[in-house]
Parts: structure tokens; sequence; C-alpha cells
């Protein structure tokens, strides 16, 4: 990675500094996310874990500026984010819920582009680039919902791509999926990472992830959140979902994040908090 | 149904839906032989044989009298259905998205909606100074604008957050957002409201037309009533009925074909 020449002179993509994020005021108020700091590079991989309800949605909601942060702030190549900036894109857990079930395919990963001041027939290469990439040519006038769940989160990622970002922000992109799919995205998620050039941070509860995808993996506290330790990944690349979980280090790794999360959770509160208590992120309440 | 439907005893798919027609053909039929027998034998001037209205069925709306009292009806329902559909929508979106909108609204509209139509009635010819097609257009859409707008309302604040904020993170400014999501997502909803509305025009295109008229269906009706020709205003009666039953097999072969998309996503959703 050292060798990537960084873009209009920045070596930072994103920072995030001091981040905090209060909901509520006085006594009801829920300090979701304490203070937060760490940095991207650009081209990097970053991981987030931690503890289950340790505001994880919350920090990355922060960080695409969907929701204002209550203390600090976070620079994307520098400029303050204070909307969802046009270089970032954004891919949900819940596919069945961010892709729209009455456009086709086609039309889900035309949406960002439509406001896009582009050439037709730039648009329409654009969206079929994007889906070439993650192998769904074929189901470009299908509907989201006809297809598995793997491959909806296939077309998010497109339309995420589609959009041409330099920063692409994922929360827990892969929990909604069987083992096997999951395997296959991640793979899927670090080609396509090479193609197209994009700085990735990832949010994830899933430790082995973390350490398969990451250069760096950012270990959250429970909340209010703060970063625990940042473990840098000095995995060979490709990574292979074989012979990397087979290495030693891989193992040493996952142990070390694992310890880290496992003391969070003896010591701070009962690992079944849900995120960011009565907080509405989200939609609707399971 | 799906389980008959699939065949499993014996009934195929075809069978199965002719005997769907059946069924729904079979007791209106029923009904009307019921009438003709008893009206034969009751012989009542009230109560025409069916065979009596039938006729005269025939001679003023097939199609004598088409033009001038069935198409003017109509031109008032979809006149009066339009203007409430399109308002309903307009006055729904901003008040689904803003809670201190509707704060304020909501009273006012609970209120109106809760007035019944013929209450309204004779206030509205002298509000609006006019006994024709304004006055009745605005009754219908005044009546018809309520299930569409509190639906809308409804439909719109039960839209899925991340659906908004997919579109708000790619940078969809607020109108693109209604347009391109909160809008469709919001439809099925609308749709739904839009039906209710509909049944809800017939009835007050037929009430508005009873007063300072000289022409639609209402008008046919109430007139026969008073110089009692009983056989005509049972025609009137039938004609409003198939009318409205016409009405409403079309709103549902159009929404099948614009919310195709929903019944696909609820039956994956429901696997």
């Amino acid at each position: 990675m050292a060798s990537r020449v960084a873009r209009g002179g920045f070596r930072l993509m994103l920072e995030v500094k001091h981040l905090g994020k209060t909901y509520g005021t006085g006594e009801k108020a829920t300090h979701a996310v304490g203070d937060v700091s760490f940095s991207v590079e650009d081209g990097e991989f970053v991981c987030v874990v931690g503890p289950s309800g340790c505001g994880k949605t919350t920090l990355l909601k922060c960080i695409a500026g969907l929701l204002r942060p209550s203390n600090g702030g976070v620079l994307l190549r520098g400029k303050r984010v204070v909307r969802p900036p046009e270089e970032m894109a954004l891919v949900f857990q819940e596919y069945g819920r961010s892709l729209m079930p009455w456009a086709s395919v086609r039309n889900n990963v035309l949406l960002p582009l439509r406001h896009k001041k582009l050439p037709r027939s730039e648009r329409k290469r654009l969206v079929e680039d994007s889906l070439d990439a993650v192998s769904l040519t074929r189901f470009i006038d299908h509907y989201p919902w006809q297809l598995s769940g793997g491959m909806q989160q296939r077309v998010a990622i497109a339309r995420a791509l589609a959009y041409q970002p330099t920063t692409l922000l994922m929360d827990e992109p892969f929990a909604s999926v069987d083992a096997q799919t999951r395997g296959d995205l991640e793979d899927l998620i670090l080609r396509v990472r090479n193609e197209y050039d994009i700085t990735i941070l990832f949010v994830t509860h899933d430790i082995d992830e973390s350490v398969y995808l990451a250069d760096r993996v950012v270990v959250l506290t429970h909340s209010p959140t703060e970063v625990k330790e940042i473990v840098p990944v000095e995995l060979p690349r490709p990574r292979d979902q074989i012979a990397t979980k087979e290495l030693p280090e891989f193992a040493q790794l996952r142990a070390h994040v694992y310890r880290l999360i496992k003391r969070e959770q003896s010591v701070g509160e009962p690992a079944e908090t849900t995120e960011a208590a009565g907080v509405p992120h989200n939609g609707t309440p399971v | 149904m799906a389980p008959l439907a699939t065949g499993r005893g014996g009934v195929s798919r075809r069978s199965y839906q002719a005997l769907t027609i059946v069924a729904e053909i079979a007791v209106p039929v029923a009904l009307l032989i019921a009438w003709q027998l008893w009206t034969v034998h009751a012989a009542s001037p009230k109560f025409p044989r069916l065979s009596t209205i039938l006729v005269d069925f025939r001679d003023m709306w097939l199609f004598s009298q088409f033009g001038t009292h069935v198409v003017p009806s109509l031109e008032r329902i979809g006149a009066g259905f339009g203007i409430a559909v399109v308002a309903g929508i307009a006055l729904g979106i901003p008040l689904g998205l803003s809670r201190w909108a509707r704060l304020a609204a909501m009273p006012h509209i609970e209120y109106w909606r809760a007035v019944p139509p013929p209450a309204l009635l004779p206030i509205s010819i002298v509000l609006l100074h006019s006994i024709g097609n304004v006055q009745k257009i605005v009754f219908i859409a005044f009546f018809c604008l309520f299930p569409v707008l509190l639906n809308t309302i409804d439909g719109v604040r039960g839209i899925d957050p991340t659906f908004i904020d997919t579109a708000r993170s790619y940078g969809l400014r607020r109108f693109e957002r209604i347009r391109r999501v909160v809008f469709p997502a919001a439809l099925p909803q609308i749709v739904a409201g839009m039906r209710n509305s509909l049944s809800l025009a017939v009835i007050t295109m037929v009430l508005s037309e009873y007063f300072s008229s000289t022409s639609g269906v209402g008008y046919v009706l109430l007139i026969s009533k008073n110089t009692f020709q009983f056989a005509p205003m049972w025609a009137a009666i039938l004609l409003i009925g198939v009318l409205g039953y016409l009405l409403n097999v079309l709103f549902i072969l159009a929404e099948r074909r614009v919310l195709a998309w929903h019944r696909g996503w609820r039956a994956a959703a429901s696997v």
C-alpha cells in the first residue's frame, strides 16, 4: 500500500477527530459515541470492530454526514464533512431496505447518477460497468427482490461503484447473508477495491472478517465509544479464504482482536444491550 | 387461495379461474331472478318487474340518454376525483414529512373529514355561487380528498428510514428524494386511499346531482322518483351500481399494472 500515489497530494483520505455523539440532553442523555479519533489513508482498507451495542452504526452515520456529531468532526481529504459528500458512498447492511423495490436493478444503480451532470451514454456505461464488476449484467432488468440476498448486496455494491466514490463506507454489509456467500462477497469487495482504486471503511462485528479484509483494524470500546486499539494487519495480499486463514499470523491477530473485545464486554455493560439504546436507528424496532 | 390454485385437488388453474368467475356472477344473477319472480308475484308499482326495468335501462342508457346524463356524471367524477388525488398527494407529502405541519393541520383534517357530505351540500351551492359543474366538482373533490390525503400522510410517515438515508447519502436533493423515493415508496398506500376515494366519488356525484341540477344520473333518479316513474328510477339505480362496479374494476386493473412490483416484493419478503 505504501507504493500508492496519493490523490491530490493527500496521503490522508479520512480523518475522524474526537468525534462524539450524544442523544438527548440532561439526565436522559445517551452518550452513544464518546471520543473517537482515527484516520484512513488513501487506498487503505480499514475495518472497525467493537462489542455489540457499541454505537458502530451511529459512528458510521456521523462519518457519512447523515448524522451531525455532537463533538469533534470528520475531514474528507481535508474538507469538513457537514452533509453526505459527493465522493463518498455508503453500503448498508439491510440491502432489502436500501435497494428500491419499485425500481429495476438498472434503475437502482442509476439512482445516484441521475442528478450528476453526465452525458446519457456515460451514465449508461457506468451502470453497465459496475454491474459487470459484480457479475450481475444478466440481471440488469430484474427487480432486486427477484434476486438472492447475496446478489442484492452485490447490486448495492454496484450502485456504490457507479457513483464513483473515492471512499466507500460499509455498515456490516455482509451480516445478513450465509457464510458461503459471505466469503464470496469478501473476495468480491477486495477485487473491486483494486479495480476501482477506492478507500474503504468497513464496519463489522465479525472479527475474522475484519482481520481477513483490513490493512488496519480499529477496535472500539463499549458505549460511550472510544478507540481501544488500532491493530495493523500485515498479512500478505492478495488474501485467500483458505491460505490466509491458515497463517499463524492470522490466528494470532484474530486472537488478539478477540481478547480486546472480550475484555471490553466483561468490563462493559451486558453484551445484549442494543445498539445505542433508545435511539431510533435504522427504522422500525424489531 | 393459493393452495387451491396449485391444482392439488385435481382442480386445474384454468378451471379454478372459471370457477371464481362463476361464483362472482352466480349470486347477482340469482338475486335478479329472485327479483323477477317476486315482482311478478307482488305486482307492486313501486317494484316493477326486472324485465320492465331492463327494457327501460336499454331505452334510457343504451344509448339515447347516455350523452346527456351519463357523460356529465362521469365527467364530474373524473374531474372531482382527479383534483382530489392531485391535491391529496400534494398536501399529504409535506404533511407526512413534517411533524410540525402535521400538528398544525391534523385537527382541521379530522374535523372536516367527520362532516357528512349531505351537511355541506346546501352551503356549497351558496359559497361557490354556482349550481353548475363547478359546485358539483368541488363538492366531489372535497370529500374524495380525505382518503387520499390521510393515506398519503400515513404512507410517507411509514417509509423505512433506510430508503431516505440511502437517497441522502447519494446526494439526492429534497425534490429528487421526494420524486424518486418518497412518492414511489408511499404509492401503495396512496393507491389504497384512491380506491376509497373513487367509491366516495360515485356517492357524492349522485348526491350533488340531487340539488339544482339539470343533468346527470343522480338528477334522472330523483326526477323519476318525483314523477312516480318507478321503472326508470330503478333503471337509474341499476346504472349507478354498474358504474361504480366498473370503475372499481378498471381501477384494480390499473393498480395491478402500476403496483406489480409491490405484490412481487411482498411475496418475496414473506417467503
